[in-house]
């Protein structure tokens, strides 16, 4: 009984860590400048967790296989429960020190560093179950959000008010977050009705998007390409089709863009 | 007056004669404890079938499933879930499992059941509160599952129930009507009774031990027992002023969580000013003692059955596994944040909530090389409880590891909200409290019902769950870290799709891992009935529980008052009998 | 072997057996069976967790107020100010009623001494006090209403309503528990019911308490 216990405990931790080894399934390349932070981090957990992991499966199996069944002299670990609880604290202690010490860094690169001066502003509205992007337009100017002007009937998402507002005649409206790469972009994500979430898994970043605040995420893509925009915070029935796409252009076809945008 | 030199007057409950005091309104823990067992039975297989439904939406969106349409006609006619109704089992799914399964059974059930003959008592504290407890639970369930019949349906809003979604009302969505109050009104019920619960557990445990047991001898799960009633007074005292909250933004019109300018469903909502991050700190302030609340128990219960069959104290005795639950018990107030890491809060308080998150580690981790060491040097015996309590060891690792992972808001950045969140919990909830549970079932069910289980049926038991468990939980890792986004009902988008396979493995293993649980089922009926009688000690073991009958008189010890004399553990002793029971007089010999 | 606690002088504790002795905390001294023991713990492990209740509420507010720009602070009606009078009064007449238990049943044992003093009367004035409270809490409800402040109507006034509402309920708890006192001393007055009336006077004071910090929170804050 031990013996299959052991065997069996043997083949299911090697055969766990198997696609860990040969990344089976993977995160996706990343394309932020902050990516490689979080990978660097990840992999860093992953082997340190994994010796831990293999070595405490491997030897409960062990263990279960040697003294399985046994009836002998009951013996104690050498040195008794100090060694063990030293060797737990000390050597834990200084893993998660570390771990934490390094994450701290990488985490403030990405949150609570200040966005770049020059960023081009994004603003982003979720709401059940779609995301929308406005840019500012020729005159560089957010027009105001006035909730009681929104309206999905009229395709009024961001409750922008042309007649009286000036600012608002000129903002691009649109259904792609359409950036140029290797640009600092800053994202203002606003809500109409409950939470949602911004996620982009190739840049590693991810933030709740709560009624009542507006809250600023920023990053630069490194990459161009078509990326998926999806929403992780649960919405409700449509959460799981709310979806939008990121276009990481050249500098050229995203002025391009923006100039077809402008004359629509 | 007292006369000291007596022993204690202890109050005398008559015991009850008609069928309605003896098994309906009891008010004797052990009849409680049972109580608290089947209704956490009922819980626990309603909310695997719900598993199974969601399950099979997964791996297969469009499959019909015949005759759901009876069940529920808005969600899925023809047989087909519709995504909020696949929201609505999952919110269901997760509501009973956390709250009428993991909190009952380990903790209500058998800590009910137990404490008080661990610790030479008649009875709890207050067995009239202790009854109440009981039936207020029950209401709590009833009013549950009477979200699934209500014509709008259950909520949808997960177990975690965040403002907005859950406070505005039918405009947020289906299931957001009635459903939703119902789940209100069911966890606020909830919270009282568990409080009624962990009023009795502490009282009990420090004011009504027998002589000689000093809290030193008192069992692991005696100890465990106490820490979490300890967690848990505080826990659901903060959960039920939440819920209030939130019933009356649903139904009062007030902005606790309310901000102003909702515009949903194209109706511009009237309230204004609340914080949707106000409920969830309140809730995860609950929320992660909690879970907590639903694993100490199992950590007590494997210590305390452990060293019956590797037959040996645990390595460092009593002091180093008390310290580890009590130091987790205090972290565990500490890290609530750590759910809210991406929430939107001030990203410097993720920082502040990651270090205690990841010292949380620490004493887990020592409580696992405390187990790895004491079975170094043993002599292992195989039985279906001791079997779960190695299979819990090993899940307990696989689980613990990945919460390395999430406590880092660098990491959690990415995982958040995937399938790497629910492996984790599921790896620590859905299996390591699971197999406490069955641990303590195997081991204490012949103390309480007075048969002896079937060894082989649970062997059985174990070795598919225990692969079943890992086919299941373990690759919703690789989702995860492929980006795998929790909650979804269907997966459309494209970095998804090439996942959908994996999805089917699953599935299809937790219906296989399901269908093994009907070996347990049948195994606990067919021993209720037709098990052979169980001796009064039939491991071998050392605690106050194994010295009266199986099962206990009424008073527990037959109108004696058990004296302790021993340490709880005392095996590995030399000669024909390798242990000491805590009722034997004298000096232990040396271990 | 035993655990060593400090216990202060009291009747001796048998080593291991629990309950055996007077505890640490108040009103333990009553407790002179496990049972008891279990009721003085109880009831202050209820306090306890009563307080968390109230300390989430508190903290819901505080958040709230700084969450948004829209808390209109309220003007408390003067009738708390007698209210909070009217519950430490009430204590007082408690505190009073338990002096007259301890005398009425240290005579138990003492020969002779008629007993002419009797708790009951202050245990009425406590229980009449209650629900003049409780009367008080109803007629500032009524003064808010009057000025246009419902549950609804702002953040502060909700919790208003909610706190006193909730404080309200634990406080009938407390009259019910008086109540039941007040029908068991009626019977008779016996040292047993030590324990009862000592862990009724700890919940009843807490409730007091309780109001004032509540009522410094409201005074301050709302």
């Amino acid at each position: 009984m031990g013996k299959v216990f052991a065997v069996l405990l043997v083949i299911i931790t090697l055969v766990s860590v198997y696609p860990i080894i040969a990344h089976t399934w993977w995160p996706p390349p990343t394309i932020s400048t902050t990516g490689p932070g979080v990978d660097g981090q990840m992999n860093e957990t992953m082997i340190e967790t994994g010796i831990l992991f293999l070595s405490s499966q491997l030897i409960l199996a062990g263990f279960v296989w040697a003294f399985g069944g046994r009836k002998g002299k009951i013996k104690h670990w050498p040195g008794g429960h100090k060694p063990v609880v030293a060797f737990g604290i000390i050597i834990v202690g200084l893993e998660v020190l570390s771990l934490s010490f390094v994450g701290s860094k990488v985490w403030a690169a990405m949150y609570m560093a200040a966005p770049n001066a020059q960023a081009l502003h994004v603003d982003v509205q979720a709401e059940q179950f779609a995301f929308f992007f406005r840019y500012a337009g020729p005159d560089g100017v957010f027009g105001g959000i006035h909730p009681e002007k929104i309206s999905d009937a009229t395709g009024n998402y961001f409750g922008l008010d042309p007649e009286n507002d000036v600012a608002a005649r000129d903002d691009i409206v649109v259904g792609s977050l359409t950036i140029p790469v290797n640009t600092p972009i800053l994202l203002t994500l606003h809500t109409k009705d409950v939470i949602h979430n911004f996620y982009v898994p190739e840049l590693r970043i991810q933030l709740d998007i709560v009624p009542g605040l507006d809250i600023p995420l920023h990053f630069t893509a490194t990459k161009t390409g078509r990326y998926e925009i999806v929403c992780t915070q649960l919405c409700g029935l449509g959460h799981y089709s709310m979806r939008a796409f990121l276009e990481v252009m050249s500098q050229s076809d995203y002025d391009s863009w923006l100039k077809q945008q402008s004359g629509d | 007056m007292n006369d000291a030199s007596a022993q204690p007057e202890i109050h005398h409950l008559a015991p009850p004669h008609s069928f309605i005091r003896k098994h309906v309104f009891s008010l004797d823990h052990k009849v409680i404890g049972l109580q608290y067992y089947g209704l956490a039975l009922a819980a626990v297989f309603i909310g695997m079938v719900l598993s199974w439904l969601m399950r099979l939406h997964l791996g297969w969106t469009s499959l019909a499933i015949p005759g759901l349409q009876h069940f529920s006609q808005n969600g899925a006619p023809g047989g087909v879930i519709t995504p909020e109704y696949y929201l609505s089992l999952m919110t269901m799914h997760g509501t009973i499992m956390i709250f009428f399964v993991l909190t009952n059974a380990p903790f209500s059930g058998f800590g009910n059941y137990f404490l008080p003959i661990q610790i030479g008592a008649e009875d709890m504290a207050f067995p009239r509160f202790n009854m109440m407890s009981f039936w207020v639970t029950f209401v709590a369930f009833l009013v549950l599952i009477a979200a699934f019949f209500v014509h709008d349906g259950p909520p949808i809003s997960g177990w975690t129930a965040y403002p907005t979604l859950s406070s505005i009302g039918k405009d947020a969505g289906p299931g957001e009507a009635m459903g939703q109050n119902l789940w209100a009104v069911s966890i606020a019920l909830f919270c009282i009774g568990q409080l009624l619960g962990s009023l009795n557990f502490i009282a009990t445990t420090l004011d009504l031990r027998t002589k000689g047991m000093t809290l030193a001898r008192m069992p692991l799960s005696t100890w465990a027992w106490f820490i979490t009633a300890c967690i848990g007074l505080l826990a659901f005292a903060d959960l039920l002023p939440a819920t209030i909250l939130l019933i009356l933004d649903r139904t009062a019109g007030t902005s606790f969580f309310n901000p102003a300018g909702l515009v949903v469903s194209d109706t511009l909502q009237p309230h204004s000013g609340g914080s949707p991050l106000l409920w969830q700190h309140l809730f995860w302030f609950f929320g992660h003692p909690e879970v907590y609340i639903a694993i100490v128990p199992g950590l007590g219960i494997i210590s305390h059955i452990l060293p019956a069959f590797i037959r040996k104290p645990l390595l460092g005795g009593m002091r180093v596994m008390v310290g580890c639950m009590i130091a987790i018990g205090f972290l565990s107030y500490m890290v609530w944040g750590h759910h809210m890491f991406v929430s939107g809060m001030n990203p410097f308080s993720a920082i502040l909530f990651s270090v205690p998150t990841l010292i949380i580690t620490i004493p887990n981790t020592v409580a696992v090389l405390i187990w790895l060491g004491s079975i170094y040097g043993a002599n292992l015996r195989f039985t279906s409880a001791s079997l779960f309590c190695l299979g819990f060891i090993s899940v307990f690792i696989s689980g613990g590891i990945s919460g390395f992972f999430l406590a880092q808001p660098a990491i959690d950045t990415y995982l958040h909200a995937t399938y790497f969140v629910v492996a984790h919990f599921h790896f620590v909830m859905a299996v390591a409290a699971i197999f406490g549970i069955f641990a303590a079932t195997y081991f204490w069910m012949p103390k309480m019902i007075g048969r002896m289980m079937n060894e082989t049926l649970g062997k059985w038991h174990f070795w598919l769950t225990f692969i079943g468990v890992y086919c299941i939980f373990m690759p919703m890792h690789y989702l995860g870290l492929a980006g795998n986004v929790r909650r979804y009902a269907t997966f459309t988008d494209n970095f998804l799709l090439p996942l959908i396979p994996v999805h089917k493995f699953i599935t299809v293993a937790a219906l296989l891992t399901g269908a093994a649980q009907f070996i347990f089922l049948y195994n606990l009926f067919h021993t209720r009935w037709w098990g052979p009688k169980a001796p009064d000690n039939p491991w071998e073991a050392t605690s106050l529980e194994w010295s009266t009958t199986s099962p206990p008189p009424f008073d527990n010890f037959g109108g004696k008052h058990p004296v302790v004399y021993q340490d709880a553990y005392e095996y590995g002793a030399e000669g024909p009998q390798d242990y000491v029971m805590q009722t034997t007089p004298g000096k232990a010999s040396a271990t | 072997m035993a655990s060593t606690t400090y216990r202060p002088a009291g009747p001796a504790a048998v080593p291991g057996v629990a309950g055996s002795g007077p505890r640490a905390w108040p009103g333990a001294r009553a407790a002179t069976t496990p049972k008891m023991a279990a009721t003085q713990t109880g009831i202050w492990v209820g306090v306890c967790a009563i307080f968390m209740s109230f300390a989430a509420f508190v903290s819901a507010l505080v958040v709230r107020e700084g969450s948004s720009t829209d808390w209109q602070h309220l003007v408390l009606p003067r009738v708390l100010y007698i209210n909070t009078l009217v519950l430490l009064g009430s204590s007082y007449t408690l505190e009073a009623c338990r002096r007259r238990f301890a005398i009425v049943t240290r005579q138990e044992t003492e020969p002779g001494g008629a007993t002419r003093v009797s708790p009951l009367p202050w245990l009425y004035a406590t229980i009449m006090l209650g629900s003049i409270f409780v009367t008080g809490q109803w007629l500032a409800w009524r003064t808010l209403a009057a000025h246009g402040f419902y549950l609804a109507t702002n953040p502060s006034s909700s919790f208003f309503y909610v706190l006193t509402a909730m404080h309200g309920l634990h406080l009938l708890g407390g009259m019910a528990a008086l109540t039941y006192m007040a029908r068991r001393l009626a019977r008779s007055v016996t040292s047993t019911q030590a324990s009862a009336l000592s862990a009724t006077a700890v919940y009843w004071h807490f409730i007091g308490l309780l109001w004032i910090f509540l009522f410094l929170v409201m005074a301050i804050r709302l």
